[in-house]
């Protein structure tokens, strides 16, 4: 339990097929040549006493794309908010830059990781150029509370993001797309090398997806920075992932680049979900498609 | 927004914000002017102003800086104090009821001060009962409320059931004390100005100067920060449960300190931090406008309480609620009319 790595072994996979089930990529030890800037070693993570994971390792390489995929409940968003700092591990630690981040000042930390929580508020009426500005938090004093600095970097991130021209419009007006790249420019105000974000598609039409997901590749293909995404859907993740991180009940099940990683093996034992992995036709990435089982007749015939 | 730079240093403010900060704080030094002029001996504001700068005559300086200065003084800073309190709670609860006398910390610095009362204690272990009453429901509230943090709509509840238990604590408590005590407890109970001296006046003015700047300048981005959600402001690097624990700590000695100065006054922490958001129509905390419309507010609830009905005195507190509530009311009802809450 304790062994470093992935622990894809102990997971209790089907039982039909046990050592096909295992391709030989899950194996390669992760990260071996230097340590990542961000990482979680042996990470026990609960709430109150719900055990959410238990000798959780998970690396995440620096300028990678991260994400983290899994079944609902299997502590996707438990270890973001673990390798954020915002939930304590029981036990392990996360390390930033080498050093256990629980010792780590926290504005120094909100100066090096970045986070897009689910639960935001937007305060009732505030504008678009006031929301991003708060994320220069880490960057004032109290007597130097805006800087020509900050108001570069507010400005630029609006830009990045493509809701400059909203600026002054309040956010409570906006669409879910929009909003949603307004909080990701927040995070970018906030001028951090790492960048977590948590279901930043949730509740987005597919559209709004889409467009979040290519500002996000975007960010991290032209600024170099690292990103780590948790995402409901597998073929996005496939899609736009440099390195996948798979969870199945707190456990570590694969790590690697989607191409390697995304087998209807580990699909089945990850989701318990029966089905192919095609090349995708736009991007040639890993596709899953779910079989068509058991209620076959009726649907094939349609 | 506009931005104010000498060399490294910079703040950032809002021109309409500043503008109903410098609006409503020149109400209540007007108010104040007026007040220091009315009584059994009138005298011209241009007198009272005089006076106030050390340049009257013998007489005016008496009763000006004298007889009337504490009680106005103390008004400007019990409302000053309960606005502040009322914005903090308001926006660490997240809900516009979050006040301390919804809360239940005014009717615990009320139990204080009955107790007090009750083992026939003076003036100054009255108020010294009330802070005492304050401070002890505060931590008490924190604690039943706490499940590994504070979460808003848990201390409101626990506050509210508080507010009920001591509400009716108190009313046993009047009944213990003799007639002429419980007279006195009552005008207390009610909020009152009447006969206020630098004694009450100088804990308040001592408070203030320490948590208005912490409040206010340590404390403020934080605070604003917060307002995005636990998780968004811990990954800008501020520690919830730390911030909200300080805050909330400053907030119950404002009510507490101003309860002892004035008695539970009531309304003006709920009403105050609503009128100055709508007035500067900004989002945020809105806590120097807060104070500064508080202030005004109860240096004019009282002046209208003294002079207004003729020869019966009111006490302060049924202004501020009349007053407070109705201008809260027509904003409620314009507002709505606009297409806003």
């Amino acid at each position: 339990m304790n062994a470093p790595g992935p622990s894809g072994k102990n997971a209790p996979g089907p039982s039909e097929n046990p050592s096909t089930s295992v391709p030989p990529s899950r194996t390669e030890p992760p990260m071996a040549q230097t340590e990542p800037r961000l990482a979680g070693r042996d990470l026990t993570l609960a709430y109150d006493r719900r055990t959410i994971a238990e000798g959780l390792t998970v690396d995440v390489p620096d300028r990678s794309f991260t994400v983290v995929v899994g079944p609902n409940a299997c502590g996707k968003s438990t270890l973001l908010r673990a390798l954020s700092r915002t939930l304590k591990p029981v036990a392990g630690q996360v390390l930033l830059d080498g050093r256990s981040i629980a010792t780590l000042p926290a504005k120094q930390v909100a100066r090096t990781l970045g986070l897009l929580p689910q639960s935001s508020i937007a305060p009732d009426g505030i504008t678009v150029a006031e929301l991003v500005s708060r994320g220069r938090y880490p960057h004032q004093g109290v007597l130097r509370q805006w800087s020509t600095e900050d108001e570069r970097v507010v400005a630029e991130a609006m830009a990045d993001t493509g809701v400059a021209e909203l600026a002054d419009r309040p956010v409570d007006e906006l669409s879910g797309g929009q909003r949603q790249r307004v909080w990701i420019a927040m995070a970018l105000a906030q001028q951090t090398p790492l960048l977590l974000l948590d279901e930043p598609t949730t509740y987005l039409d597919i559209a709004h997806q889409v467009e979040v997901l290519d500002l996000c590749a975007r960010l991290h293909r032209e600024q170099g920075r690292t990103l780590v995404a948790v995402l409901h859907d597998l073929n996005q993740a496939a899609r736009y992932a440099t390195h996948l991180v798979a969870l199945r009940d707190g456990k570590l099940v694969a790590a690697g680049p989607p191409g390697e990683v995304v087998t209807a093996e580990l699909v089945e034992e990850v989701f318990r979900l029966p089905c192919r992995v095609i090349p995708d036709p736009e991007t040639g990435t890993p596709l899953v498609v779910p079989a068509a089982n058991r209620r076959a007749p009726a649907s094939a015939g349609a | 927004m506009k931005t104010l730079r000498v060399a490294r240093f910079s703040v950032r403010y809002r021109p309409r914000a500043l503008a109903v900060c410098t609006g409503t704080l020149a109400v209540a030094a007007a108010v104040a002017v007026l007040a220091l002029g009315r009584g059994d001996y009138p005298i011209a504001p241009g007198e009272v102003v005089r006076a106030l700068l050390g340049n009257g005559g013998a007489a005016e300086d008496f009763v000006v800086n004298q007889l009337r200065l504490p009680r106005v003084v103390t008004a400007l800073l019990v409302g000053a104090a309960l606005a502040l309190a009322g914005a903090l709670f308001q926006t660490l609860v997240r809900n516009p009821l979050g006040s301390p006398d919804v809360l239940g910390f005014t009717q615990g610095a009320a139990t204080g001060a009955l107790l007090v009362v009750v083992a026939g204690g003076s003036s100054a272990a009255l108020a010294g009962g009330a802070v005492a009453g304050g401070l002890v429901t505060g931590a008490l509230i924190h604690a039943l409320a706490w499940r590994g943090g504070v979460q808003g709509a848990r201390l409101v509840l626990v506050g509210i059931g508080t507010a009920a238990i001591l509400t009716g604590v108190n009313g046993y408590l009047l009944t213990r004390t003799q007639l002429m005590d419980a007279a006195r407890a009552v005008l207390w109970l009610t909020g009152s100005l009447d006969g206020r001296g630098w004694e009450q006046a100088r804990p308040l003015a001592l408070a203030l100067a320490v948590l208005v700047p912490l409040v206010l300048l340590a404390c403020g981005p934080a605070l604003r920060a917060l307002e995005l959600g636990d998780d968004a402001a811990s990954g800008l690097g501020v520690h919830p449960e730390r911030l909200r624990t300080v805050l909330l700590g400053a907030a119950v000695l404002l009510a507490s300190l101003a309860a002892a100065a004035a008695g539970p006054v009531n309304f003006l922490a709920l009403t105050a931090p609503q009128l100055a958001r709508r007035i500067t129509r900004s989002p945020g905390p809105n806590l120097a406008a807060s104070m500064c419309t508080g202030a005004a507010l109860l240096v004019t609830a009282d002046f209208a309480a003294q002079h207004l009905f003729g020869e019966r005195q009111l006490p302060v507190g049924v202004v501020t609620g009349v007053l407070g509530g109705g201008y809260l009311l027509w904003l409620l009802a314009t507002q709505r009319r606009a297409g806003r809450l």
